[in-house]
């Protein structure tokens, strides 16, 4: 269910009702950011961050180095699995 | 979107297959059959369906396609509640494209439009609150269906529309939530489900700790992942791991994007427009116990129920007698004695045969022949 | 003609201000002899047709896109290129086109005036001749601003037999470009779904490119199909079904603009089943695939041309789709409209 994809925050449009330009793979839309949590900081510093968009609302900040540490966890499977097995 | 390739990259995908294989081949034998596993997700079925995955795990594994597609079980009687406010003159009805198709009881949404009701398909709520922008004469009623993920921005937009007094803005809301439906999965007494794979994007809203509960309860594992053919066979492969030892919890194959606790930001915009807990009802699953949302007083005044006539808010249905056997992962959706011939993607009976995620459609649309070569 | 005049139902009524329009703009546009002289029929002299072939080759196609104009054409150059394009993949070349409008009353005539042109401009490129036409102006609301319909005609040389049952295992399948550029774009340039991207329509006569490909390779090409509403898929599975064969895709070689691709990601669409305007397929025979593919590439219209295939076998008719993970699924028609999704 729950079509997500990620999406690049380009600019914000409206700091007060929190809407930002977003793109994915070279299109561009209108997005709600106010759901995300800024933990106090600025909302000019989600540009540049990947974001999950759902429904035109982005839903959540992409860790990246979450996203690089989980391929190398991945990478490192075979090791584990030739020693187990 | 680099990232993104990264997890669909195939040397990653065969890896995984090699590493899940070995760890699931010593677990089937000790079961004396394959490991049955459920993704809840229609996300996931889609992305096993159109990747080929199934095809490729080994036969020691069994994907069951899950009731989690929002579509697949909304009931007859909110279609015709649409239907019902779309052939209202004046009125405007906005909706994804997904329930267009889906049959209510005499008309689907799309056969309504023929018939000349103004039915606008849309991308986003808030292109529903800009259409009753524009159209300050005319009602505009966002029909709004969708599991949690869905929920904060039906919530946000109710949220705008209030504080901006857009008064012609209406919301039929027939959101569901997914835990509760886990929870009467679990209680089926046929049931026979290992594990879960965890739907990645509901997570993302009500986060990682919402699990618990379920896991402890019930001694079943569940692995929340995301929806590129590396993410969803990493969670896949922890899963496999859980059985091998035989400790079971929730756990996380999708960090990038899913936190302990979620969204807070949104999950505190569902509470402040929405009361959940209400039971609903699901096609297929009948009552399910308190998996609905009604909208909170302070936005009754946007609430499109109001709008309807009495009979369209008691009407009750009877289920398809399969469905729900197909929901629960009892019948393979090609063993319902109706697949392909009484309930067909022309014809279907169900949304479990409208939604291209739909355990039926989607396997009636790409059921495969030739294994790899 | 002034600029902020309106189509009105006496401009389809036949009498003194039809006259006009028609002097004014269709004449002058097409300019075209047989036109000129304002016969209720064109008449085309047979030794003209028969010195280029042994087949005529006649076809008709109706427009209602919206909205009528969108980055990379405009209706009138849609339906030239259209009905042009289902005469080119038959092997005829293109010489005359009828073309028919119906108008909703209300219509900006300075927005008529430039889709006439259009079509006169696309027309003269491509040295086809619009040589026929009927103006019918309908009330408001029975119809959308401006439907067209063309007819064309051309001549096969003998020489050429295409046939979508012509094609048997071991062909290769061949796409001239990018899958799903119109489609796409006419999505977008309805603005329903806020998406905005710098994707433009492929609409264009293929001509050219199919000529001189048949110039060189007249029996190792079997069949030529132009990809439109039902997008690659549905031409695909046309094809699998008249030469009852099963045909394999290969996931990684289909050309997808990257904005294609990311309006398919958002919306929850198959790029398979998008449409296109300037788009073909051709089966090949599997020796000379790599020779036409060269000689695709070195013509404009080809220039991202690929191998995307192959006919694997004979009486299964089925479209088959080869994963990048080397899965096999099989590829269905979809029973409508692909609707855009969230879940």
């Amino acid at each position: 269910m729950c079509l997500g994809i990620p999406a690049k925050v380009i600019s914000i449009l409206d700091k007060e009702n929190g809407t930002a330009l977003v793109e994915t793979g070279g299109v561009r839309r209108e997005a709600c950011v106010s759901l995300l949590s800024l933990q106090g900081k600025s909302i000019n510093n989600l540009i540049g961050e990947w974001v999950l968009l759902h429904v035109g609302f982005a839903m959540a900040i992409i860790d990246q180095q979450e996203a690089l540490d989980t391929l190398a966890l991945i990478a490192s499977l075979d090791g584990i699995d030739a020693n187990n097995d | 979107m680099k990232q993104a390739m990264n997890f669909r990259d195939p040397h990653r995908v065969n890896r995984l297959i090699k590493c899940i294989q070995a760890k699931a081949a010593p677990v089937a034998e000790r079961l004396g059959r394959p490991l049955q596993i459920m993704e809840v997700c229609g996300g996931h079925t889609h992305a096993i369906v159109n990747t080929g995955l199934n095809q490729l795990l080994p036969s020691s594994i069994e994907l069951i396609h899950g009731p989690g597609c929002p579509v697949c079980v909304l009931p007859t009687h909110a279609i015709d509640q649409a239907v019902a406010l779309a052939e209202y003159s004046n009125h405007i009805l906005v909706s994804f494209g997904d329930p267009l198709r889906v049959p209510g009881s005499q008309h689907s949404l799309l056969d309504a439009k023929a018939k000349g009701a103004q039915i606008n398909t849309i991308y986003s709520p808030l292109d529903a609150l800009k259409l009753a922008k524009s159209y300050p004469n005319k009602t505009i009623v966002f029909f709004a269906i969708g599991f949690d993920t869905t929920i904060p921005s039906t919530a946000c937009t109710l949220q705008m529309a209030l504080q901006q007094g857009i008064s012609n803005f209406r919301v039929l809301c027939h959101h569901i939530c997914l835990i509760p439906v886990l929870m009467t999965l679990l209680k089926q007494q046929e049931i026979q489900l290992d594990g879960f794979l965890g739907p990645g994007h509901v997570s993302m809203v009500i986060g990682v700790q919402a699990y618990k509960p379920i896991v402890q309860k019930y001694h079943k594992p569940l692995v929340i992942a995301g929806f590129e053919p590396v993410d969803i066979l990493h969670a896949l492969y922890k899963l496999v791991q859980q059985f091998s030892t035989q400790k079971y919890a929730v756990q996380n194959a999708y960090s990038h994007v899913v936190s302990a606790t979620g969204n807070q930001p949104a999950q505190q915009a569902i509470n402040e427009v929405f009361i959940s807990g209400v039971d609903a009802k699901w096609r297929g699953l009948g009552l399910v116990p308190i998996s609905g949302l009604s909208i909170r007083p302070q936005y009754r005044s946007l609430d499109a129920t109001l709008l309807l006539e009495k009979k369209y808010c008691t009407k009750q249905e009877s289920d398809p007698t399969y469905c729900k056997k197909v929901l629960t992962g009892s019948l393979k959706p090609q063993h319902c004695p109706w697949f392909g011939n009484k309930c067909t993607p022309h014809h279907p009976q169900s949304g479990l045969m409208v939604s291209s995620e739909g355990a039926c459609a989607a396997f009636y649309s790409s059921s495969t022949k030739a294994k790899q070569g | 003609m002034s600029n902020d005049q309106i189509i009105t139902l006496a401009h389809g009524a036949g009498g003194e201000v039809m006259q006009q329009l028609i002097d004014k703009l269709f004449l002058k546009a097409f300019n075209d002899k047989p036109l000129r002289q304002k016969e209720d029929q064109a008449r085309i002299p047979l030794a003209e047709l028969h010195a280029k072939g042994d087949r005529l080759a006649f076809t008709t196609d109706s427009y209602v896109v919206s909205p009528l104009f969108f980055p990379g054409g405009d209706i009138g150059k849609l339906a030239v290129c259209g009905t042009l394009n289902d005469l080119a993949v038959g092997g005829a070349q293109p010489l005359y086109l009828s073309a028919g409008f119906i108008i909703e009353e209300g219509l900006s005539l300075t927005l008529l005036e430039e889709i006439v042109y259009s079509m006169a401009k696309t027309a003269k490129e491509q040295g086809v001749s619009i040589i026929t036409g009927d103006t019918k102006v309908v009330e408001r609301g029975m119809a959308d601003k401006l439907f067209i319909n063309t007819t064309g005609v051309g001549v096969i040389p003998q020489s050429i037999q295409l046939s979508a049952a012509n094609a048997r295992p071991g062909d290769k399948i061949l796409v001239s470009g990018f899958i799903g550029d119109h489609g796409a774009t006419v999505m977008l340039a309805r603005d329903n779904l806020g998406l905005h991207s710098d994707l433009q329509s492929d609409c264009a006569a293929l001509y050219p490119l199919i000529n001189q490909l048949l110039l060189q390779h007249t029996h190792d090409i079997r069949c030529i199909r132009d990809v439109t509403r039902g997008g690659i898929g549905g031409v695909l599975s046309e094809i699998a079904q008249a030469s009852n064969i099963t045909i394999e895709l290969d996931e990684v070689a289909l050309p997808v603009r990257s904005q294609t691709r990311g309006i398919c990601e958002l919306l929850g669409l198959d790029p398979l089943f998008l449409a296109n305007e300037g788009l073909a397929v051709f089966v090949v025979d599997h020796q000379h695939a790599e020779t036409v593919l060269q000689l695709m590439q070195q013509h404009p219209l080809g220039q991202h041309a690929q191998i995307v295939g192959e006919v694997t076998a004979f009486s299964i008719n089925h479209l088959h789709l080869k994963t990048r993970y080397g899965a096999r699924r099989i590829v269905n028609v979809p029973y409508g409209l692909q609707l855009p999704r969230i879940c």
